[in-house]
């Protein structure tokens, strides 16, 4: 047992770090602009909303007196007749986690200050998202048209397949084009040089700079985790 | 002299948006203090409506066969808006959005709050909420008649009054509401964690901020099990899913409807519903704090542990959820554990009420309006918890679920007590928000009518409750188990209510001539130690602090310091204008 000598806490140093961080004046997160802490409050929130959903769907699919419908079979898509199970999610799944790779390569060309690469990859993270967004369109075209999958019921059995699976996707489908919209606008402003000059935004009013493509970052990494927490509850369960 | 002269300023100055026209300046206005009154008007506004439908049943109930004003559908949708207009769109928007807005930016000596933008769209989208909330009134079959607690299968059934549009309304205004309150809500939080002055410290935060703190990122973590239920409640009503309907007849059919989890909503709801109370609390047992400690012109006992109290409140706020629902039908385990928990906050809050009477103790108290109403409030709190104690636990609280018991309870401990704190927060910093004073004579005739009131109303409710009346009735007609003294009593209760209604004309009155003709306000009237009295203008201006911030160099709570020159030490005067012996003695928190 290491002694404690008199004035010294016998707190580990990362410990140390936080209680001075947070017992100091003016900033309890050293460092940290306001954009990125207001995000990261606001994905704390969010990740209340998503769980609440989660948890709401193995609520009822507990509670649901009828069969829960053969996921694996309804997500099939068929390759010169045979079915292949859960081929669409797979790639679905695999360009999110892409683009999440794109993202993050982004945020560092930003803060290399390389403003045509930054574009570029998040004109791609863009395309991989509306990519997404797309073949969910798709999805839910087939589910509704061909399958006869409806929100207050479907052919397969419970109801509440199809009422959680449109609304936990769409929620989430909601939240990727709206990530889509702003990486556009964000690649704009960066292609157009505005986080070096110092252009007033049109949202806060305030200059920004390139902490924007970070903090926009954030959110398109959160939206590609909750999307593997959908994935495994409702895919795979 | 023996301080530690605080860091230098670790943000650069941000440049606000300076407003030039009288839209941009008052209207769409970016200014934290602007939107704050915005935000309090209409809060105050939509509150007036509450508090008429209120009066409307109290008049049947008091006197059920000489009014017909009210038929039994109107009864269930004037408690239905009653319920949710004063819990949601009056108490929460008021103290975060109305004294969160105007206080957070100027107590941490903050030019405004981080994202001025985003802020006044808040208020705006909380406007839309407002009056979508309003426009369910206009709407065939009227305002939902579910109850504010809005529970499934009735809520959306035919049958319920305003199963209509109405229901419909009230969540998409719910909706609103949670989407326009995350805007504010984050911005006050990252104003408090990272928008702070040199030299203030998390813990030299006036206690107002701690409270309207903590209650902000419980309303960010419980607003989104409401935000996932009233989704899918709309979502059952209107598309005809199942989340929480069970297979039901209704009218002799056999719905549509099957296997959903009615209590599924309950658990949802209350998830949001208890943190609530305590989004409602929070920040009242921090203004309380202030009001006591300026004007007792004593520091407030044990400043560490009422913010740990706050910390632990909400906290606990969380996993207290299920004691509403005790009588349905969930697990009885489920009864055991929630029932301790609830009973374990109640620790964190009776530490606060000893500080608040401790701070009281030999302290120098000046029976100023403000304090008033604060001591109305340690009374009237204490009184509603101590039956909050009786109705979490569960055999206790099993045949006193759903009378008029319950409703006296919780108006006692979130309905009168923060009121009592809204009515002193008002008299205490309209001089700073006007310039000028409240009349002195109104502001006590309006304190002891509403105090006395309040008790007259609630008190025998408390009785009404014990005989088994239950809540939610329109009348009660021959029922044998309710003896003749209880109508005597309603009829009593309500004749009080109509007055203390009517007496708050008084306190309009008051505000608005004091708007204009009141005595002008000297600066800091109540000689108050905290940032937003020692702004260079009063009120203060567009910025806040003028040229340059202001440096804290102690707590909010340096009063009567032994050596100082004055009996309060403003948190940014510099140790060397202290005087004396006192300089040190004030810097110590």
């Amino acid at each position: 047992m290491s002694q404690v000598q008199p004035g010294e806490t016998a707190l580990p140093e990362g410990m140390k770090g936080i209680v001075s961080d947070w017992s100091s004046d003016q900033r309890a997160f050293k460092g940290v602009p306001w954009g990125k802490a207001m995000m990261w409050v606001f994905l704390l929130s969010d990740t209340f909303i998503f769980s609440c959903f989660l948890l709401s769907y193995m609520t009822v699919r507990m509670t649901t007196t009828v069969a829960w419908p053969p996921v694996s079979e309804i997500f099939a898509l068929s390759f010169g007749g045979e079915p292949i199970p859960l081929i669409l999610i797979a790639i679905m799944t695999f360009i999110l986690i892409s683009s999440s790779g794109t993202m993050a390569m982004a945020v560092r060309f930003g803060y290399q200050r390389n403003r045509k690469a930054t574009a570029i990859l998040l004109v791609v993270t863009a395309i991989f998202g509306a990519s997404f967004v797309g073949m969910q369109a798709f999805e839910w075209t087939k589910l509704i048209l061909e399958e006869g999958v409806r929100p207050w019921g479907n052919p397969f059995g419970a109801a509440q397949f199809g009422s959680v699976f449109f609304m936990i996707t769409g929620f989430h489908g909601f939240h990727v084009s709206v990530g889509v919209i702003f990486l556009l606008i964000v690649a704009r402003k960066v292609i157009r040089g505005d986080y070096d000059k110092g252009t007033k935004g049109f949202f806060t009013s305030r200059p920004g700079n390139y902490e924007i493509v970070e903090t926009m970052g954030l959110y398109w990494h959160f939206v590609d985790l909750v999307w593997i927490f959908i994935f495994a509850f409702f895919y795979l369960w | 002299m023996a301080y530690v002269a605080p860091a230098p300023a670790e943000v650069e100055e941000v440049e606000l948006y300076h407003a030039k026209s009288f839209i941009t300046k008052y209207v769409f206005s970016q200014d934290a203090k602007v939107i704050a009154i915005q935000y309090s008007f209409t809060a105050i506004a939509i509150g007036v409506v509450g508090l008429v439908l209120s009066s409307m049943m109290r008049l049947q109930l008091g006197f059920p066969d000489s009014f017909s004003i009210i038929d039994p559908a109107d009864y269930y949708q004037f408690i239905t808006m009653h319920g949710m207009i004063m819990v949601i769109y009056l108490l929460t928007a008021l103290f975060l959005g109305g004294f969160g807005n105007y206080l957070i930016p100027l107590m941490v000596g903050a030019r405004d709050m981080v994202f001025p933008y985003v802020n006044m769209i808040s208020y705006w989208v909380y406007l839309l909420a407002v009056l979508i909330l309003v426009a369910s009134f206009f709407v065939e079959g009227g305002p939902t008649g579910a109850g504010w607690t809005l529970y499934p299968p009735q809520a959306i059934l035919e049958g319920t009054p305003g199963s209509g549009g109405g229901i419909i309304l009230m969540l998409v205004s719910l909706i609103f509401f949670i989407i326009g309150f995350t805007m504010g809500g984050l911005n006050y939080v990252v104003t408090v964690l990272q928008g702070r002055t040199r030299g203030m410290t998390l813990m030299r935060m006036p206690l107002t901020i701690w409270g309207i703190f903590i209650a902000t990122i419980l309303a960010l973590l419980a607003f989104p099990a409401l935000f996932v239920g009233g989704v899918m409640l709309l979502l059952d009503r209107v598309l005809e899913t199942s989340f929480f309907m069970p297979a039901i007849i209704s009218m002799g059919e056999q719905l549509e409807y099957g296997g959903g989890s009615p209590i599924l909503f309950q658990h949802l709801f209350w998830f949001f519903g208890h943190p609530e109370v305590y989004i409602v609390g929070l920040p009242a047992f921090g203004i309380v704090s202030d009001l006591i400690s300026v004007h007792a012109r004593r520091h407030i006992f044990g400043y560490r542990m009422m913010v740990w109290a706050l910390v632990a409140i909400g906290g606990i706020s969380f996993i207290v959820w299920a004691h509403h629902m005790y009588v349905s039908g969930m697990n009885p385990w489920f009864g055991f554990f929630f029932a301790t928990t609830t009973l374990i906050i109640a620790i964190p809050t009776a530490l606060k009420v000893y500080n608040w009477v401790l701070t009281l103790w030999k302290a120098n108290i000046r029976f100023t309006i403000p304090m008033l109403f604060a001591l109305g409030f340690i009374v009237t709190f204490v009184n509603g918890g101590i039956t909050g104690l009786f109705l979490g636990n569960t055999a206790i609280d099993v045949p006193l679920s759903d009378t008029m018991f319950v409703v006296a309870h919780f108006h006692m401990v979130m309905g009168v007590a923060p009121l009592m704190v809204i009515f002193g927060a008002i008299y205490h910093w309209f001089p700073l928000m006007s310039g000028r004073m409240l009349d002195e004579t109104l502001g006590r005739i309006h304190f002891w009518v509403t105090f006395i009131g309040a008790y007259s109303i609630f008190l025998p409710l408390h009785y009404i409750g014990f005989q088994g009346v239950p809540r939610r009735y329109f009348e009660m007609g021959e029922t044998n188990f309710i003896p003749p003294s209880v109508q005597d009593l309603n009829a009593f209760v309500t004749v009080v209510a109509v007055m203390v209604g009517f007496a708050q004309i008084l306190f309009f009155y008051n505000l608005f001539k004091s708007m204009s003709s009141g005595e002008i306000a000297e600066k800091n009237p109540w000689k108050a130690a905290s940032l937003e009295w020692q702004t260079p203008e009063q009120p203060p201006a567009h910025g806040n602090f003028g040229d340059e911030l202001p440096v804290v160099y102690r707590w909010a709570y340096a009063y009567g310091v032994p050596g100082a020159k004055d009996d309060f030490v403003p948190q940014d005067m510099h140790p060397d204008e202290v005087g004396g012996e006192g300089a040190h003695e004030a810097s110590k928190e």
